[in-house]
């Protein structure tokens, strides 16, 4: 038995399903982003498969998910502190209760 | 041909993957979903050490698993009171995901089945050293990465600063 480059793509899409699932029925704002994260992961793992199996030697797709990985970061940072920010002004997370821009 | 071990981990890793993204949308409490997204984490920096990237592997524990799961922990235990579940969702809505996220997979899972061949075996694992990644990082030729690299660091400082501005007291 051979490891091939779909056996690494399914559970990756299947990751991203989830991804989606919980993006579209979630309520709470901070799921949404734990959400937002399984997809971004599964096309990391995307870009590292194709790389390493179809461009061994080759370092574009590592490179790519390094500076991926670099960019989720600072957005999961600078979005809970938004979370953070508008919890402090309406005491909820929920995005049912948030439907005025200004407060 | 790879070996059994090789095979073992493959199934661990990908069965841990499929399990644990499901648990992280359906639980209702919202810090089990956190710590099973960890689980996914680390599971995924399983597949970039089983491809042969061991540095991708690092960073995605350090920075995932360490940085951002430790950010969304605290976040969820600022912003909701412990043993918190959250209210039931309408099943119209839920209807409307699920049949969105399953005609999409099938949809991709279709593609993918009948175009990507199973051809695409592996060649051998190449091991990327460290001096090597180190050198493309830094470098400006034409397979150099220096201006996504400062780039990245101008981006990260702008990260510090605008989180700074947004979530202090006024």
């Amino acid at each position: 038995m051979e490891l091939t480059v779909l056996m690494y793509l399914i559970p990756s899409l299947i990751m991203f399903g989830c991804g989606v699932y919980g993006f579209v029925t979630r309520k709470n704002m901070i799921a949404i982003l734990i959400s937002l994260e399984l997809m971004l992961n599964s096309v990391d793992i995307n870009f590292v498969v194709f790389n390493s199996f179809l461009f061994p030697g080759q370092l574009e797709g590592m490179f790519f998910t390094l500076f991926a990985i670099a960019i989720a970061a600072a957005e999961t940072a600078l979005a809970l502190a938004i979370v953070i920010n508008v919890y402090r002004k309406v005491k909820n997370v929920d995005i049912k209760e948030i439907s005025k821009m200004k407060f | 041909m790879d070996s059994v071990g090789n095979i073992i981990m493959y199934f661990v890793i990908a069965l841990s993957i499929i399990v644990f993204s499901v648990l992280t949308v359906t639980t209702n409490r919202i810090l089990r979903s956190a710590t099973y997204l960890l689980f996914v984490l680390l599971a995924t920096a399983g597949i970039y050490f089983q491809v042969g990237y061991e540095f991708l592997g690092a960073v995605q524990i350090a920075v995932y698993a360490g940085g951002i799961l430790v950010l969304f922990v605290f976040a969820i235990l600022l912003t909701h009171k412990p043993g918190e579940k959250t209210k039931p969702l309408d099943s119209h809505k839920r209807w409307l995901g699920l049949s969105a996220a399953i005609a999409g997979v099938l949809l991709c899972a279709y593609a993918l089945i009948s175009q990507c061949s199973v051809a695409f075996a592996k060649q051998g694992i190449v091991n990327v050293d460290m001096s090597r990644i180190g050198h493309a990082l830094l470098s400006t030729d034409k397979f150099g990465y220096l201006l996504p690299f400062e780039a990245v660091s101008v981006l990260l400082l702008a990260c510090i600063i605008g989180g700074i501005v947004i979530a202090r007291k006024r």
